[in-house]
């Protein structure tokens, strides 16, 4: 199938729409993403972004709360919703003669979502849990450390789902103004695919979204990282008894010309990056650090990736240490392999690898209608949809040379931050108030 | 249309069932819009199969296969599978082990070749099992530090005592240090057979860009000359011992000290897939935890207390009677509410009939969303094991939607008086104090 066929439009409030047949399976995707997430954040109200997407689930004057999830699930259709550093994006997928429904909820939910009071309290409550899930996780503790030192001006360092304390202190009306703010047609973008006429579908957005007025364009992110002035090392403690270390580097935004040269460079250090929508894992055991790290035992896991940002990102490496081995010994083999990366280019055969294991994730990403739909979003989101459609052909373009020229370029001990997350090894105490029978059968007291 | 609609979800006139001369059965239908293949496939080995004393031996053999084989590395496996971006996973459950594959149709002999090879001829090569060995007690580890995963195994621990249910699938730290190579050799042995008995053969489904005749060719080139019966003699499959029913309340808990949230599971026994009371325990548990935003559990512990991000139930109901729980992760001062309010919408399944319109949402969604789930291959060739699995019959996706509507909140209240119990269950809860 040609990975062209995008119909492509501009309402005039400013709303793009981006629609796609595909008659596979009678099934339909429609996203509606917003360029709005925690890089327009500030302190006090870290966090807005992800809350008013839960609020829109808390009803409209059309649509009380939770009828738009029975009225989707009603068709034999799913919906989700979920916020990043640069956007925040709302999707439905449904049997596809059902596709009216999910253009109706999101053009109303676009301007009229209600944020009753009540429900904004109520709502804090189920964020902070949320919260405390990811507290939980020793890799999100040593994420969140490390992306406040990484970045020192710009609001990549804020986490997602915002500080404690602003969760704990923001007001009806913080919420309420972001999203009067933000949700405007013209800081948002429509993606459909499926089984549909693609015309048809455009004529409906039209009379759906044509009237919601545009708003004053966002404000732009003015902060500008400053210089790196050399390698900032932080620590976590928490528990459990694995060690994990964390090694980023800053580099480049999606829209750079070395955006692809690194997507390489992260492919064969640490193995390719699956295409699917929210990723999934992809085995990774031919990279050079799994070789390096996992046949020599010294890590029971390693994964890179690149993120792929508006503004300025981050290249990560993410290692499980095993057995004894300590945090130190496994930095030292990542930095050989690195430094490797900086002094050699890549062979021929590595780099006709990795372009032909993307190559296929490529393909794969084009059987599922919301996979597309996901992708298309994503790029107009962050960069222009044409990201996505020539991934595949820019990606065939990059040498060993640019692989090289990156790595000098970016793989920069001293504009390293590395983490390491130290488990504390507490012995979980037992309580067991079990019946003596099943306490028994279950060998409590070991 | 609907009949029309009906009759384009597989069914006997779209996939082709063929037994293999070895007992294999194999189920394969063309998706002429995909340029991938997808293959599926099950054996009847499992954790089920574990001795006592050796948790996790079904799980660390399994996910050795890969490690080499008579005629490749680990390496060379990794290498030629990933060269083409192909992917092979194969993994361990408690009944079954499964193995799948995914690869452009240019690659599929190639995938195909090197499954056959990892199913039929692993090494264990001793090296690569201390690699393996490592990374399980690595994973085990990491699982002792997770409130949720704990959460679940001390439930399990709890309802099924004196029952392989009960056991972790991957085995303890003791367990999977003490297993020794000659272990996983002789059980792999044993038990990897593509029939074990004569109810229970593997299964291989094939999905995507290639016609079904052509597809269980392939199959049969690589599967088809697999005979164990001149090797060693094949275990049969044990069968479960009878479950010991749930008569008390049982409860456990573990403080894991620096945590911010405490994970709960709660629940009893539950039903095998193929028990007629099937489709009125599954309406059950959507209308209990799963529909809307995580049904009941999500309105009353989320929505209406503020007390959790997630609250929801599961049902699982495969071969055996597994566990039909609902789980939680909230405040660690909010336990005790939440169990409660957990327990409330327990006795309210049992005590009344669901609404009308709570009826009528889930008949619309598992009909429904039919289309959704067989979008993929990966979908359509889950679904074609599970037909074969659980004797479904090849019509059973064009019978379905009449099976879901005729479906009774009568029914739907029965299952949960029988199943959902609020005097007898087990209730485990980790995290801090």
């Amino acid at each position: 199938m040609p990975v062209q066929d995008v119909l492509e439009a501009k309402l005039e409030n400013g709303l793009t729409v981006l629609l796609r047949e595909s008659h596979a399976a009678p099934v339909a995707s429609f996203f509606v993403w917003y360029r709005i997430g925690s890089r327009n954040e500030v302190p006090g109200i870290t966090g807005v972004s992800h809350w008013i997407e839960h609020m829109l689930f808390k009803g409209t004057p059309t649509f009380p709360k939770g009828e738009i999830s029975k009225a989707i699930q009603r068709l034999g259709g799913v919906w989700n919703a979920f916020t990043w550093q640069d956007y925040t994006a709302y999707y439905e997928i449904v049997p596809a003669e059902n596709l009216d429904l999910p253009l109706r909820l999101e053009a109303d939910r676009m301007a009229n979502a209600l944020f009753d009071p009540v429900e904004v309290e109520s709502e804090r409550t189920v964020i902070i849990s949320e919260r405390q899930m990811y507290e939980n996780r020793p890799w999100y503790l040593l994420q969140e450390a490390a992306q406040a030192v990484i970045y020192r001006t710009h609001p990549y360092r804020y986490p997602v789902i915002g500080e404690m304390c602003d969760l704990q202190s923001m007001t009806r009306a913080d919420l309420y103004n972001y999203y009067r703010r933000h949700y405007v047609p013209n800081n948002a973008v429509a993606v459909a695919v499926g089984d549909f006429s693609a015309p048809a579908v455009l004529e409906r957005i039209h009379q759906l979204y044509g009237q919601i007025p545009a708003g004053a364009p966002p404000e732009p992110v003015r902060a500008k990282e400053p210089p790196q002035l050399g390698e900032r090392r932080i620590t976590v403690k928490g528990p459990g008894v694995t060690n994990y270390l964390l090694m980023g580097y800053h580099s480049p935004p999606v829209d750079s010309q070395d955006f692809m040269p690194i997507m390489v460079l992260s492919t064969i250090l640490g193995g390719a990056a699956p295409m699917g929508m929210g990723g999934g894992s992809s085995a990774n055991r031919t990279s050079r650090l799994y070789k390096a790290l996992v046949e020599t035992e010294l890590a029971s896991g390693v994964t890179t990736s690149q993120r792929a940002g508006r503004d300025p990102s981050i290249f990560s490496v993410y290692c499980t240490a095993q057995g004894d081995h300590t945090l130190a010994e496994i930095e030292a083999v990542v930095l050989a392999q690195i430094e490797k990366m900086r002094q050699e280019p890549i062979t021929s055969a590595e780099l006709e690898r990795a372009i032909k294991q993307t190559r296929a994730q490529f393909a794969y990403s084009h059987e599922s209608v919301s996979s597309q739909a996901y992708w298309l979003g994503f790029a107009e989101t962050v960069s222009t949809y044409n990201f996505f459609l020539t991934y595949a052909e820019r990606l065939a373009e990059v040498t060993p040379e640019a692989v090289l020229r990156v790595a000098q370029t970016y793989l920069i001990p001293d504009l390293r931050t590395t983490g390491n997350y130290l488990a504390q090894n507490e012995k979980a105490r037992l309580t067991g108030e079990a019946t003596p029978a099943a306490a028994a059968a279950a060998g409590i007291g070991q | 249309m609907i009949a029309e609609k009906q009759l384009s979800f597989p069914g006997p006139e779209t996939i082709t069932r063929r037994v293999l001369d070895n007992g294999i059965i194999v189920l394969a239908r063309q998706n002429p819009a995909s340029p991938s293949v997808v293959v599926r496939g099950l054996l009847h080995v499992g954790a089920n199969d574990d001795p006592a004393d050796k948790p996790g031996l079904a799980s660390f053999t399994t996910e050795a296969l890969d490690r080499g084989t008579t005629s490749r590395s680990f390496s060379e496996i990794n290498e030629a599978v990933e060269a083409v971006g192909a992917s092979f996973g194969i993994g361990s459950g408690r009944h079954t082990a499964s193995f799948g594959t995914k690869s452009l149709v240019d690659d599929l002999d190639l995938v195909l070749d090197i499954t056959a090879d990892v199913l039929r001829n692993p090494t264990f090569p001793s090296q690569e099992i201390e690699k393996l060995r490592g990374q399980l007690i690595t994973m085990l580890q990491e699982r002792e530090n997770n409130t949720r995963a704990v959460a679940e195994d001390f439930f399990r621990e709890l309802a099924y005592p004196n029952h392989p249910y009960g056991r972790p699938a991957d085995g303890t730290l003791e367990s999977v240090r003490a297993i020794t190579r000659d272990d996983i050799e002789m059980f792999y042995r044993q038990t990897f057979s593509p029939v074990r008995g004569a109810a229970t053969p593997m299964l291989v489904s094939i999905v995507g860009a290639i016609e079904p005749e052509a597809a269980i060719a392939r199959i049969d080139k690589y599967f088809g000359s697999w005979n164990t019966q001149r090797d060693i003699p094949r275990q049969h499959q044990a069968e479960l011992p009878p479950l010991q029913p749930i008569t008390e309340i049982r409860r456990r808990s573990r403080t894991m000290p620096g945590k911010s949230q405490s994970d709960i599971v709660v629940g009893c026994h539950g039903i095998k897939r193929n028990d007629p009371d099937y489709l009125a325990a599954s309406m059950a548990n959507m209308i209990l935890g799963v529909l809307g935003l995580m049904g009941r559990l999500g309105h009353n512990v989320r929505d209406e207390k503020g007390l959790a991000y997630y609250a929801a139930s599961r049902l699982e109901a495969r071969l055996g009677e597994g566990p039909w729980v609902a789980y939680a992760g909230v405040n660690p001062k909010n336990v005790n509410l939440a169990v409660d309010s957990i327990l409330e919408e327990f006795r309210r399944m049992g005590d009344e009939p669901v609404t009308e319109q709570e009826l009528s949402d889930a008949k619309a969604y598992l009909t429904g969303s039919m289309p959704l789930s067989l979008e993929t291959n990966e979908g359509v060739a889950q679904t074609l094991l599970d037909l074969e699995l659980y004797q479904l019959g090849l019509d059973y996706l064009q019978r379905y939607p009449d099976l879901v509507r005729a479906i009774t909140a009568g029914e739907i209240q029965t299952v949960s008086q029988k199943y959902l119990h609020t005097d007898a269950y087990a209730l485990s809860v980790a995290g801090p104090e």
